[in-house]
Parts: structure tokens; C-alpha cells; sequence
């Protein structure tokens, strides 16, 4: 397994925890990692995206210029993130928030109302979750029952009154995606 | 025949380099006798500046280092915050405290370091060859200021009045070294600065209007004159906060 | 911390240093180390160490000059623009022979630049960086675990050689998160009884720390002394990681991030056939020259990566000194080679 993953999003929208959360998970399921976020003066509001490397063997670089899987919480990242995904990746897409069709052929699309999925499930600013979930159900780096136990290790303790919610995003996601 | 006065124990046995008449040697002595009165010479930790008296820790017995051009309280914050039962101090010039160090003191006293700090303010730079000092006087003719400072060049800088409304401060007093009177009144700021820091209780300094007849272009005892007559109308002698009780 | 975590580079630099026996830091907010600050400021006092933020970076240098002489295992961390401001500091450290440990996490430059990674402070960090002759160990980790166990070795040789020893990572080593492992230091640690410290002159004469020596002729024996340390440190702490150099017709030459990616492109062109090897500088003070010179006469060329103009590339150039050709590729400003660039640089070479 050698999977280069790029989380992109506003900020506030979670990109960083559900980036985290997946290389916490590598961690739990043995696998060799690297999580490089991007960062600069923006905290709400600005974009925000992360990459997570995984894989059986040592990384070398923790960049990916042409990642296997991409997952898009708003339009500017689906502009900016689409045109570098590796032929035959996998482009997860936030339909709640980008009505535009990806512009290639060559890969494959799982459009998720992530927002409106997270809504349902009690509160908004679980879609993160939602993209999760679906994410796992396709790419099976854990089961969605395990990444389920693992939340409370990764969000902080003051957010624990949120993990059910988190976890029904989850499921949630999963499940659109497995349909 | 009783023996009335002696080096205290807390200054080494050596001549000093200062120019005649200059005010460091009084001070160091000064600070050596407080030292030795207050016991405190085997747990003293001195910093000296860049300056005139960057050599000072070859005239006193106890332990001592040096510290880049004006981050003397910097360094002390450093000693002290490892070696809080130790009595630190920094001997600072009015360049090292008042231009190049000015952030330093501002926020070690602001932090309420328990530190103490001698500043010696003469109105010049000495070791460079006598330029304008923050604390040089409105007309006082320098190597910089060569037809006399002027207001474009900034007003003689008060600084213990702007540390005063800093509440780390605790112990803040101005004193001269002129004439014999106030040279008891220095020692006796200088030992309550101490005192200070020995009760834990924040930032202490005392700034001491010191003679430079070399720089000043006049004799050690015109100098001294110039001091009451230039100096002390600039900056008023006396406590500026705390008070001087039980020193 | 017997088990893996995860935690980034500027986190891990601070739970390394609080393992390695560091109870002071003193710093100054930049990008990208901010996080290392902030743990520091969490975590010291947990440890019974002191934190302080500090007004400036000139400060900061300096307090830890003084927690040094005062006998603390001592730190401080900035970017790329407060390490210039730390350069005074940083002299009189070497100058004084007190230990400290300070950290890089380089920024593009010149000037304020911009926050992203670079490694363009490589001249200042390897040829002195602030006035007089003098060096610093200087260590060039490429990840997070070997950032965690650098920092353990730099407390160590600061206090044997009673030398300032330099970290110099870059904003992705200090934002990445990769799981590590840091050794948690039981019983005594490695540095020596230090008898020259200041603590008030109890019972013995005092002691004086300075670096002004004024005596006709001192000056030059006392930086004779300090020649003859940094020539220890030339014999025995080269450090650096070599692979598949015995038969390369190509080598790689890079450090840190830059050597992550520049693997990642080896391993690109080996799948078709080209032989190439890496060589890894871990210190780049004292700069590993003997194994670049040995194998400088048996390859076609050298090819150093870096993000910066060139800087490296010119030690490389000294060490071969001729006997082969040095290529180089980098960006600069902030910019990052990626793996696909430098394979193709290396098939144009070929």
C-alpha cells in the first residue's frame, strides 16, 4: 500500500483534524506515515489543506506532487487540487458546497452531500466526518466501526460531548458511499 | 592603633583603569562595602555591561560575566531565573541601559525580575571616545554633538521615571555622586536596591549621576559641580518609588 | 514515552530537549516554530524548567547566555529572520565556551521573505553567522525521529565542548507530524560536573565568564584554543547516511527536507536502470568531505539538491575539488523541488 492523500478546504471546515485523525489511524493500524499541513497567517475563513503519505515502506518525500486520493470540502479546492490527481485516483467531493463537474474522465468520483449528511446527523461541522467516512468505507485503511473507537483518542477532550455526532457522520459517509 | 577603613572584602586588591576623578571607582566601592554588609559576597552573581566599566568583574571578588552591549538584564534574567537564591546584579553605563538596552530593561523590569541594577549615568559615552549619550544634556558639546545636543537629537532620557510606571518595579531611586553627602545617600539606595531583591519583591535600581571630567572637558572638581549645577535640575535627585525605610 | 506518537517537528524539538535534561527556553513567536514555543510554554514548568518569552530575539539569546553560566541546560528556537537577530548572542555563547542548543526552522529569505520551508541559511549556520572565528555543530535532521534523537546529542556535545550546537530544519520538518518515539533519559545524563559555572563564589575564588581579553596576545591563544576544539570536532562528530554510493555513476547529494524528496526521485530513475546513490550530510558542520572526496574520482558527476541558490553545493565543490563535475538544483524562496524535477535533471545529466 502507498497512498498519498491531499485534504483541501475553507478553514474552520476540519481539514486539518480529518487529516490528523487519518494519520493517527496509520499509526494505530501499523502502517508508515507523514501528515504536512499547510500553514500560514489565515485561521477562519482562508483555505486550508493537508497531506497525509502512507505506506508499507519508508517515505521519502512527505509532498505529493500527483496524489492517489484527493478529498475536496470546497470549490477553490477542487480547482486547485483536481488537475494534480494521479490517472485512475480517487477525487471524494463535498457536493453540499461545489455543484461544478470535475473536468476529467480519468479518475474516479464519489460526490457526497457532506454537509447536509452532517446536518442530519446532529450538527454541520461533523461534514469533515462525513468525508471520512466515506473515504475508509472505500479505501479500507481501517473499518469505520474502529476509526468510530479511535475519535476520542485524537479530539480533544473539551469536544467529547461532540463524538456521538462525530460518529454518526462517520457511518454516515460510510454508508453514502458504499450505495 | 584602630583600623577605620579598609577594601572590603568583596573588591580584589588592584589598581582600576578609570580616569582621574571619574565616578566608577567611588561606586564599585560603594557596592563592595553594601556587599560585604549585607553577607552576601559568596552568593553574588555581578553582569557587567559594555561601557566604561566592561571590565569591572577584574575589581570585584566575587563571581562575575559579561553580557552583549546592552542585554545585561537579559543575561541577569537568565542567571537568576536558574539560581533564584542567588543575589544577581547588573553594573550598567547609560548607553548600555538607555540606547542600545533600552528593550532589555524596560521588559526585565516589567517582568519584575528580582534583580538589582547600578545604573551609572555620566551623560556620555566614555570608552568610545566621549559621543552623545541618551542621558547627554540639551547644549552638552560631544564627539557627535559638536555644536551641543539639540532636541533633534532627543531630550536627556529619563529613564527611572518611565520604569516608575511599570508595576514589576519596586525600588526605584536617583541619587549623585557630587559630594559627600550624597554619596552616603547613594550607598544607602544602593543597600535598600539590594535589600529589595534579598525579600523577593520585584525589580530595583538606582541610577547614580556619576562624574566624567575626561569627556566633560573639565577638572574632577568642576565636574563634580556640573553635576549640581547641569544634572540634578534634569533629573531630580531622591526616591522615585518605594522608599528608602530600613535601609 | 515508551510508545510511538504522533507529533510534529516543533513538538517533538521540545519534548526531546525537556528529555535531554533542557529546564530553560526563552523565545520569540515566528513562523513556522510557533508550536515549539507554545509546548515549551506548557510544558516547563510541568518539569520544574523555566519559560520565558521573551521581548526579542536579541533577549532571548541572552537569557539563555545566562541560564548557561548559571549551569542550565539551555535553549532557544526562531526562523530564519530571528535567527539573524540571534547571531550576537550566538558569537558571544562561542566566544564565552558556554553550551546551548539553538533551533532553526528555516523560512524563504532574504528579509521578512515569506513562511515557507527553505533551507537558506545554510551559509550562516555552517560558516560562523555572527563575528569572529568561530563554528557550531551543526545537525540537519530529515525527520521527525531523527529530530527527536539529534536533540538529545546536541545538549550533549554543547556541554563537551562547551559550544553552541545548531539544529537547522526547515518549516516542514517542524509542521510535519510522523510518528515517534522519544527516549525518556533515566539517571544521570552524559554532560560533565561543570566546575566553571557561576553560582556565587562559595568557599573558592571567583569566577569570571567573559569573551573581552585585552592582553596583547591572549586573544589569539585563547581563539588557538578554540581552533583546536572545532579540530576535535572535525575528527570525531561527522555524521551522514550513504546509499547504494559503490556503484553510482551519479550521486545525490542533499540534506534534510531536500533529501527526503531527492530519495523519493532515486527512486524514481533506479526503476529504470539509472545508478545512482545519495549521500546525507546529518552534520553539516563538520561537513562529511572525505566521503564526497572518496568517491569524487569513480562517478560521472554529483548533482546537489537544496532549497536555497547554492549554498551547500559550494562544500560539495570543495571536497571534490575538481576531480568531477557538481551540478545543482534548487529552489529558492520558499520553493520546493519535487521528486519528478530532480529526476529529470538527473536523466539530463546522463
Amino acid at each position: 500500500m502507498h497512498e498519498e492523500i491531499v485534504i483541501s478546504g475553507f478553514g474552520g471546515q476540519g481539514v486539518m483534524f480529518m487529516g490528523k485523525f487519518i494519520a493517527y489511524i496509520a499509526m494505530k493500524e501499523g502502517y508508515r506515515l507523514t501528515y504536512m499541513p499547510s500553514y500560514g497567517a489565515e485561521v477562519r475563513g482562508g483555505t486550508a489543506n493537508c497531506t497525509v503519505i502512507i505506506s508499507k515502506e519508508e517515505i521519502a518525500s512527505p509532498l505529493s506532487s500527483s496524489p492517489s486520493t484527493i478529498v475536496v470540502m470546497n470549490k477553490p479546492s477542487l480547482d486547485k487540487f483536481c488537475p494534480r490527481l494521479k490517472k485512475e485516483g480517487l477525487l471524494i467531493l463535498n457536493s453540499s458546497l461545489i455543484d461544478k463537474e470535475p473536468e476529467r474522465s480519468d479518475i474516479k468520483v464519489i460526490k457526497l452531500p457532506a454537509n447536509k449528511l452532517a446536518e442530519d446527523a446532529g450538527n454541520i461541522r461533523s461534514a469533515n466526518m462525513v468525508m471520512l467516512g466515506a473515504y475508509l468505507s472505500l479505501k479500507k485503511l481501517t473499518s469505520v466501526e474502529k476509526a468510530c473507537r479511535l475519535l476520542q483518542d485524537v479530539l480533544p477532550e473539551r469536544w467529547h460531548g461532540l463524538l456521538e455526532v462525530n460518529r454518526k457522520s462517520l457511518i454516515s459517509g460510510g454508508d453514502f458511499a458504499q450505495r | 592603633m584602630k583600623k577605620v577603613f579598609s577594601l572590603p572584602e568583596s573588591m580584589k586588591d588592584v589598581w582600576t583603569h578609570y580616569c582621574p576623578g571619574c565616578g566608577h571607582g567611588v561606586i564599585h566601592r560603594l557596592l563592595g562595602e553594601v556587599i560585604d554588609e549585607l553577607g552576601i559576597r559568596e552568593k553574588t552573581i555581578g553582569v557587567a555591561p559594555v561601557g566604561c566599566a566592561v571590565i569591572a568583574y577584574d575589581y570585584f571578588n566575587i563571581d562575575m560575566t559579561e553580557a552583549a552591549h546592552g542585554r545585561t538584564p537579559a543575561v541577569a534574567t537568565g542567571i537568576k531565573r536558574i539560581l533564584p537564591e542567588r543575589v544577581v546584579f547588573t553594573y550598567q553605563g547609560d548607553g548600555d541601559l538607555a540606547a542600545i538596552g533600552t528593550s532589555e530593561i524596560i521588559h526585565a523590569a516589567n517582568r519584575g525580575e528580582r534583580i538589582t541594577v547600578i545604573f551609572v549615568n555620566n551623560a556620555v559615552y566614555g570608552m568610545t571616545g566621549g559621543q552623545m549619550a541618551p542621558t547627554t544634556m540639551l547644549g552638552q558639546v560631544t564627539a557627535t554633538t559638536p555644536g551641543g545636543r539639540d532636541s533633534s537629537a532627543g531630550y536627556p532620557l529619563k529613564v527611572s521615571e518611565l520604569l516608575a510606571i511599570l508595576p514589576g518595579t519596586v525600588f526605584l531611586c536617583r541619587t549623585a555622586i557630587s559630594n559627600p553627602a550624597n554619596i552616603r545617600k547613594t550607598k544607602l539606595a544602593i543597600k535598600k536596591a539590594f535589600q529589595v531583591q534579598l525579600e523577593n519583591k520585584g525589580f530595583s535600581l538606582v541610577e547614580i549621576l556619576s562624574p566624567c571630567p575626561s569627556y566633560w572637558r573639565l577638572s574632577p572638581k568642576e565636574a563634580k559641580e556640573w553635576i549640581e549645577e547641569k544634572m540634578i535640575p534634569n533629573f531630580p535627585l531622591g526616591v522615585i518609588k518605594g522608599n528608602l525605610k530600613d535601609a | 514515552m515508551s510508545e510511538k506518537v504522533l507529533m510534529c517537528g516543533n513538538e517533538v524539538v521540545g519534548e526531546a530537549a525537556i528529555q535531554a535534561g533542557c529546564r530553560f527556553y526563552a523565545g520569540y513567536p515566528i513562523t513556522p516554530q510557533n508550536e515549539l514555543t507554545a509546548y515549551m510554554a506548557r510544558r516547563m514548568p510541568e518539569e520544574g524548567g523555566v519559560f520565558i518569552q521573551a521581548e526579542s530575539e536579541l533577549a532571548a539569546i541572552s537569557m539563555v547566555f545566562g541560564a548557561s553560566l548559571a549551569g542550565a541546560r539551555a535553549m532557544t528556537s526562531s526562523s530564519s529572520p530571528g535567527i539573524s537577530l540571534k547571531q550576537e548572542g550566538i558569537s558571544y555563547l562561542a566566544g564565552n565556551e558556554l553550551p546551548a542548543v539553538i533551533v532553526n526552522m528555516m523560512r524563504g529569505g532574504p528579509g521578512l521573505g515569506n513562511i515557507a520551508p527553505a533551507q537558506s541559511d545554510y551559509f550562516q549556520a555552517t560558516k560562523g553567522g555572527g563575528h569572529g572565528d568561530y563554528n557550531l555543530i551543526v545537525f540537519g535532521p530529515a525527520n521527525v525521529q531523527e529530530l527527536a534523537e539529534l536533540m538529545g546529542a546536541a545538549f550533549d556535545l554543547a556541554d563537551r565542548y562547551r559550544n553552541p550546537v545548531l539544529i537547522l530544519g526547515d518549516g516542514i520538518l517542524g509542521q510535519m507530524m510522523e510518528p515517534v518515539k522519544i527516549k525518556k533519559r533515566v539517571g544521570k545524563l552524559a554532560c560533565p560536573e561543570k566546575d566553571w559555572i557561576l553560582t556565587g563564589a562559595k568557599g573558592r575564588s571567583p569566577r569570571i565568564i567573559r569573551s573581552l581579553i585585552l592582553k596583547e596576545g591572549e586573544l589569539e591563544k585563547h581563539n588557538r584554543h578554540l581552533q583546536d576544539k572545532f579540530r576535535v570536532m572535525k575528527e570525531k562528530e561527522i555524521l551522514y547516511e550513504e546509499e547504494g554510493i559503490d556503484d553510482a555513476e551519479i550521486i545525490l547529494v542533499a540534506y534534510g527536507t531536500s533529501a527526503r524528496i531527492a530519495k523519493a526521485a532515486l527512486n524514481q530513475v533506479k526503476s529504470e536502470g539509472i545508478r545512482a546513490g545519495i549521500i546525507r550530510p546529518i552534520t553539516l558542520w563538520p561537513f562529511p568531505e572525505k566521503v564526497i572526496a572518496d568517491v569524487s574520482s569513480r562517478i560521472n558527476c554529483f548533482l546537489v539538491i537544496e532549497m536555497s541558490a547554492g549554498q551547500m553545493v559550494e562544500d560539495v565543490r570543495l571536497a571534490v575539488s575538481g576531480k568531477c563535475p557538481v551540478h545543482f538544483y534548487g529552489r529558492t524562496g520558499g520553493g520546493v523541488p519535487t521528486a519528478e524535477e530532480i529526476s529529470r535533471k538527473i536523466r539530463e545529466l546522463l
